[in-house]
């Protein structure tokens, strides 16, 4: 699809101070994004002395043990996307066509499991179905069964799908709100209603959203990295196997830990392109003058669909508030003893020394920098399009497709040596983060600048404002609802990151989610629990924050 | 204090694609002046020329004696009325008024005098502590027009000002604008698509189409003797007829649709034989003849009552459609199917050339110069 560009005729901005900050803005990604990818590219393509060699990718492809990740990864996530999008379409459904009891709450609820660090959803279900887990024993004690494990394919899929179910809700339900109840009633009309017109309309027409949900949801099950660590056992998947040939302790081979990284980068571009193709070219504009109301409904009919939908909000959420009621029981060592204390949390707070306020500095500092970088980039991007803005456009997208672990690695290597050394500071933690998660506040303030109409800035220039006032005054406060939702997201996916930091973490630099993950590790659940209670505590906070804000209440991903 | 505005070949280009080549234009001091066309005629394009938004890819602005092509849109000194008001909706409707004055470094309490000054006078003081979102439309242009007002410009641009408001209070703003307009005595250029409008507001009009300015004239003259063929179809209801110009006995004839034969006065002296032309006779320029009177026959179509006046829709021998109005009488309509003769009021109707490039009936007044 070829779009014809004619220039909208406006004056042309003169070489300003945006011109500076477009080429700063620049340098940055260069220095921090894509010299450490070339650096992770080069390091791949090289052996131990310097030559040029694709052994490193012959090795990967050659052997089943290392090929076979990518199946997995494959499996695994395919099998959790499919599970997603039965559970999250017909609860979009339900939601938007009848009157749910408690809606209003459950959606809470379902976005919050969706917030949550993958790897907590892992760790509170060994917690439940573990070889020494609550259910498991309780069956065993009841009835002498032997629950099926719970480690391995099923596990992963069983945590990916209850995590990311949400983001097929939030989807689909989006999509359902701009669908017109006449579609629905002229259907109805032509004798097609209840089963037959959800197959036949309501999922065609909701096909382009499900797609999108689909891939973003195969995506992040594919990149995750701490669910498959901890609930994973012998089944190998390819992000843990990046972190694994980095991190091993038996010297880990860089240079093929970087080939591996590169087959992951294409693998997830691949997916994201597909993704990018799929959205432009499916997409059609549906704009709803009568929403749909939704119905009362009775009966056998209300019981089936409730019990659907608390069902499956319970089940998602039900180990995370397991968790929280477990860091509430008196421990002794490692072991959870009868009776409740707050021991956990005592214990939790001596153990975290300088964790949580690594959490606000580290993060924090993130944050001001995405805020900053997001504001400045939506203007460059939505009102001085030009060469240069474009390429800080397309870059900024490329986190997304960056797995976590691959962040870490290839910011290991960029910095890891004279001129720069950064490996062990905050900085580089700093760094990661940013890059990590700018993508969501950029997106939120382009998305905002752009439907701010020009006509408000060049008001302002004809009342006599420089461009510059017009921006700060005028602009800027008009855009603060946007920043701040799209801040607060990223805040939440800041505090929840863990697959970059585990690589480049020091003493000095723990957070909270290293902490969790180092001590859920070591055994120590009552700590664990304590710390990720901590953790919840301050996501739910977040959210409470961003509900306010945000007057469509609308989440994007 | 009030300047003329004088633009000499104004050209603009949308990359290679030229929408404006060569216009020229002159605006009187304080008078309010319209361009009028249908959308895509390049005359926003223009108007934000005028007011540096848009840059210029040839030719001279002036507003008086100081040319101002190269002058930031800051330091134009312009007030502009957007088509969506572009209010900001982070400030109170003072704050809003007060906007531009604040940027001049005017002295708080002198500000303060001012903008309450033209609150009440766009009669928007009660509101002045809202914020816009709890504003009508018409209040919000009401805002919109004291806010580029206060800081005493020397022109008032205005762009579609009310495309956005239902039609009973547009027709209430166009007044509201017409007579602050007439109370300060600004030059104002005031863009619209709507014909209407513009005749209820300006004191000229231009007439625009792809780029090019038809006729410049008061609203009398582009009715009455429209400059081309264009202008008479776009300015009111028309209709279109072919016909030929001939002499004998130093007279002058018109033949209408082959058929019906006026003799003419006042057509121009280049144009007293041409084979073929288009005759514009608007509806209330037609009449029905009485008692066998010779003109065009015509049978009736439809017929429709509307108080004042009586539309009738009737098709001519050659099956051309034609709509005629008659002031509404008190004795019964004419029934469908009714065969009629058609008059026509000759000192009113316009003669143009084959092409409908020009008028060639003489009185023809147009600012444009040729």
């Amino acid at each position: 699809m070829k779009k014809q560009v004619i220039s909208d005729g406006r004056v042309k901005p003169k070489k300003d101070i945006w011109t500076v900050v477009s080429i700063a803005v620049l340098c940055l990604f260069g220095l921090f994004m894509i010299y450490p990818l070339a650096m992770l590219l080069k390091n791949a393509v090289v052996n131990q002395e310097n030559k040029f060699t694709l052994e490193h990718f012959f090795k990967f492809f050659s052997k089943s043990y290392y090929f076979g990740t990518i199946a997995n990864s494959f499996k695994v996530s395919l099998s959790a996307t499919i599970l997603a999008l039965l559970l999250g379409i017909p609860l979009a459904y339900f939601f938007n066509m009848y009157e749910i009891k408690g809606a209003k709450a459950l959606q809470v609820i379902i976005i919050l499991s969706s917030m949550s660090a993958p790897f907590i959803g892992a760790y509170s279900w060994i917690l439940l179905l573990g070889r020494n887990g609550l259910i498991t024993n309780l069956v065993k004690n009841l009835t002498g069964i032997k629950l099926p494990n719970i480690y391995g394919f099923g596990g992963i899929m069983l945590v990916l799908c209850l995590q990311l179910y949400p983001l097929v809700f939030l989807y689909v339900s989006g999509a359902l709100k701009n669908l017109d109840s006449t579609l629905l009633e002229a259907s109805e009309n032509m004798g097609c209603s209840g089963a037959k017109r959800f197959f036949k309309l309501v999922i065609p027409l909701c096909m382009p959203t499900i797609i999108a949900a689909s891939l973003m949801v195969f995506m992040r099950a594919f990149a995750d990295f701490g669910t498959p660590l901890f609930i994973g056992e012998g089944y190998r998947t390819f992000p843990v196997e990046i972190y694994n040939s980095f991190m091993s302790e038996t010297g880990g081979d860089t240079h093929f830990a970087c080939a591996v990284a590169i087959i992951g980068i294409v693998i997830t571009t691949v997916i994201f392109l597909f993704q990018r193709y799929v959205n432009g070219k499916y997409k059609f504009t549906m704009n709803a003058l009568h929403p749909i109301k939704s119905k009362k409904i009775h009966g056998i009919k209300s019981v089936l669909v409730h019990a659907f939908c608390y069902l499956v909000v319970f089940i998602a959420y039900a180990p995370q508030m397991y968790v929280i009621y477990t860091s509430f029981k008196n421990t002794s060592g490692k072991l959870f003893t009868s009776g409740y204390s707050l021991k956990s949390y005592t214990d939790a707070f001596s153990k975290l020394q300088n964790a949580i306020p690594n959490t606000f500095l580290i993060g924090g500092s993130a944050l001001i920098m995405i805020i900053i970088l997001s504001v400045l980039i939506a203007y460059l991007v939505v009102r001085r399009s030009n060469g240069i803005n474009k390429t800080i456009d397309v870059l900024s997208m490329i986190p997304y497709v960056i797995p976590g672990a691959v962040v870490g690695i290839s910011l290991v290597i960029a910095f890891n040596k004279k001129p720069m050394v950064l490996v062990g500071t905050a900085t580089i933690m700093i760094i990661a983060l940013i890059i990590r998660r700018c993508s969501y506040t950029i997106r939120s303030s382009v998305a905002t600048l752009q439907q701010i109409p020009i006509s408000i800035e060049e008001a302002a220039i004809s009342l006599g404002c420089s461009k510059m006032k017009a921006f700060f005054k005028v602009t800027i406060p008009m855009m603060s609802n946007g920043i701040i939702s799209g801040a607060l997201l990223s805040w939440i996916a800041i505090i929840t990151e863990l697959s970059s930091g585990v690589i480049l973490y020091n003493y000095r630099t723990t957070t909270l989610t290293i902490q969790i993950y180092t001590y859920v590790s070591r055994g120590n659940y009552g700590i664990a629990a304590a710390m990720a209670t901590i953790l919840t505590v301050m996501t739910v906070v977040t959210l409470i924050i961003f509900m306010v804000f945000s007057k469509d209440k609308k989440i994007t991903f | 204090m009030s300047v003329n505005i004088s633009i000499k070949n104004a050209v603009k280009k949308y990359g290679n694609l030229t929408v404006i080549s060569g216009l020229s234009l002159d605006i009187r001091e304080g008078e309010f002046f319209t361009l009028l066309g249908p959308s895509g005629c390049g005359k926003t394009t223009l108007l934000r020329m005028i007011a540096g938004f848009n840059s210029i890819e040839g030719g001279d602005f002036y507003f008086g004696k100081d040319r101002i092509n190269d002058k930031d849109p800051a330091k134009r000194n312009i007030g502009m009325v957007f088509q969506n008001y572009a209010i900001f909706p982070n400030m109170t409707v003072r704050d809003n008024v007060a906007f531009g004055l604040k940027n001049r470094k005017i002295p708080k309490d002198e500000i303060n005098i001012e903008v309450e000054k033209f609150l009440h006078l766009m009669q928007i003081y009660e509101y002045k502590d809202r914020m816009p979102e709890n504003l009508s439309g018409g209040q919000q242009q009401r805002v919109a027009l004291a806010r580029a007002l206060v800081i005493k410009p020397d022109v008032l641009l205005m762009d579609e000002p009310l495309s956005n408001l239902d039609a009973k209070l547009r027709v209430e703003m166009r007044s509201a604008i017409k007579e602050i307009q007439n109370k300060i005595g600004i030059t104002t250029v005031y863009v619209t698509h709507d014909q209407e409008e513009a005749m209820a507001v300006s004191d000229r009009i231009a007439v625009m189409n792809e780029g090019v300015i038809q006729h410049i004239g008061t609203p009398k003259d582009l009715y009455q003797r429209p400059a081309n063929l264009f202008v008479a179809t776009f300015i009111g209801h028309t209709n279109i007829l072919d016909g030929d110009v001939f002499s004998e006995d130093g007279k002058t004839y018109l033949r209408i649709e082959g058929s019906f034969i006026l003799e003419m006065d006042n057509i121009l002296s280049d144009y007293r034989s041409e084979n073929s032309v288009k005759v514009s006779v608007r509806p209330e320029e037609f009449i029905i003849q009485k008692d066998g009177e010779k003109g065009l026959e015509a049978v009736v179509d439809d017929c429709v009552f509307l108080g004042l006046n009586t539309h009738y829709f009737a098709h001519l021998d050659s099956g051309k459609k034609v709509e005629i109005v008659m002031e509404s009488e008190i004795d019964s309509t004419i029934p469908k199917g009714t065969k009629i003769s058609l008059g026509v009021k000759k000192h009113k109707i316009n003669v143009f050339n084959q092409e409908g490039s020009k008028n060639i009936v003489s009185g023809v007044r147009n600012d444009l110069g040729e």
